[in-house]
């Protein structure tokens, strides 16, 4: 049941990013792209983990919608961040590479929270080792295990702890 | 002028103004991990912004533009993250006075 239901789901999501970049719904692009896209379901059934270890409850969903405004921001804020650095003459740079931990336990969860922190300039994701992440970082404020976890990476964890825990 | 006209052109027009920070940063930086960071990710803002402009001279390309920017939002860190962790294994030197945790936990366990 729970094969069967991840296939329906990767199925349906690679029709609709078929039929949005054909733009049409033409009978033989929809044939095309309804076998092309069943063939590669029943394939990676067990590959996409973005669906499959997603928590499909209401909350979830909520949060998911909540995380990309937040995302956002955050990426707003340090983009600024990172050009005012740029454009200062004496540079005021302390780089470090920091060592963080998370909560998270699945194997997604800890992907999209890297690739978060990564995407966010000024942070960028050096290294996984299981719940440890090492982070260097461009102007860091603190170089201690919980102090850098709270600065960098709680804000990220709390939307993503009740999507995928 | 349309009102999506001036407002495409001033997020296109951000959206260059920050690539061409990274571009600056690119040239200040001291090390590779520093470059890295400019140059891979203040084009992440850069480049949606300028897809957001893209997308309100032209309406009809919206779709098509939303799925640019969310691959690009997949791909991009993972590059970066890759060359990063690459370029630490294989000992790039660091700017000076670089704290580095990591190679302090691999000199612990060998």
């Amino acid at each position: 049941m729970k094969k069967a239901s991840a296939i329906a789901i990767l199925f349906l999501t690679l029709l609709i990013f078929w039929l949005l970049l054909n733009g049409s719904l033409a009978a033989d692009i929809v044939i095309v792209g309804v076998v092309t896209a069943l063939v590669i379901a029943i394939l990676f059934r067990d590959g996409l983990a973005v669906f499959s270890e997603f928590r499909a409850t209401p909350r979830a969903f909520l949060t998911a919608f909540l995380y990309l405004p937040y995302f956002l921001g955050e990426l707003i804020k340090s983009n600024l961040h990172i050009a005012r650095v740029v454009l200062t003459p004496s540079l005021p740079l302390n780089p470090a590479i920091v060592k963080v931990r998370t909560r998270l336990k699945s194997r997604m969860g800890r992907l999209i929270l890297a690739n978060s922190i990564t995407l966010t300039p000024g942070t960028l994701t050096v290294e996984l080792d299981g719940e440890w992440l090492y982070i260097h970082w461009v102007t860091a404020e603190a170089t201690d295990i919980d102090a850098a976890t709270a600065q960098i990476v709680a804000g990220f964890e709390k939307y993503l702890e009740v999507m995928y825990g | 002028m349309t009102i999506g006209g001036i407002i495409g052109g001033i997020l296109m027009l951000s959206g260059a103004a920050f690539l061409f920070l990274a571009g600056l940063g690119l040239v200040r930086m001291p090390d590779l991990f520093n470059r890295l960071q400019a140059g891979t990710k203040a084009t992440t803002l850069g480049t949606l912004l300028t897809l957001a402009g893209a997308a309100c001279l032209r309406p009809d390309w919206a779709v098509k533009l939303l799925l640019i920017g969310l691959f690009i939002l997949f791909t991009n860190p993972i590059s970066s993250q890759v060359l990063a962790r690459a370029a630490h294994r294989t000992g790039t030197p660091q700017a000076a006075g670089t704290v580095d945790r990591l190679a302090e936990d691999r000199e612990k366990r060998p």
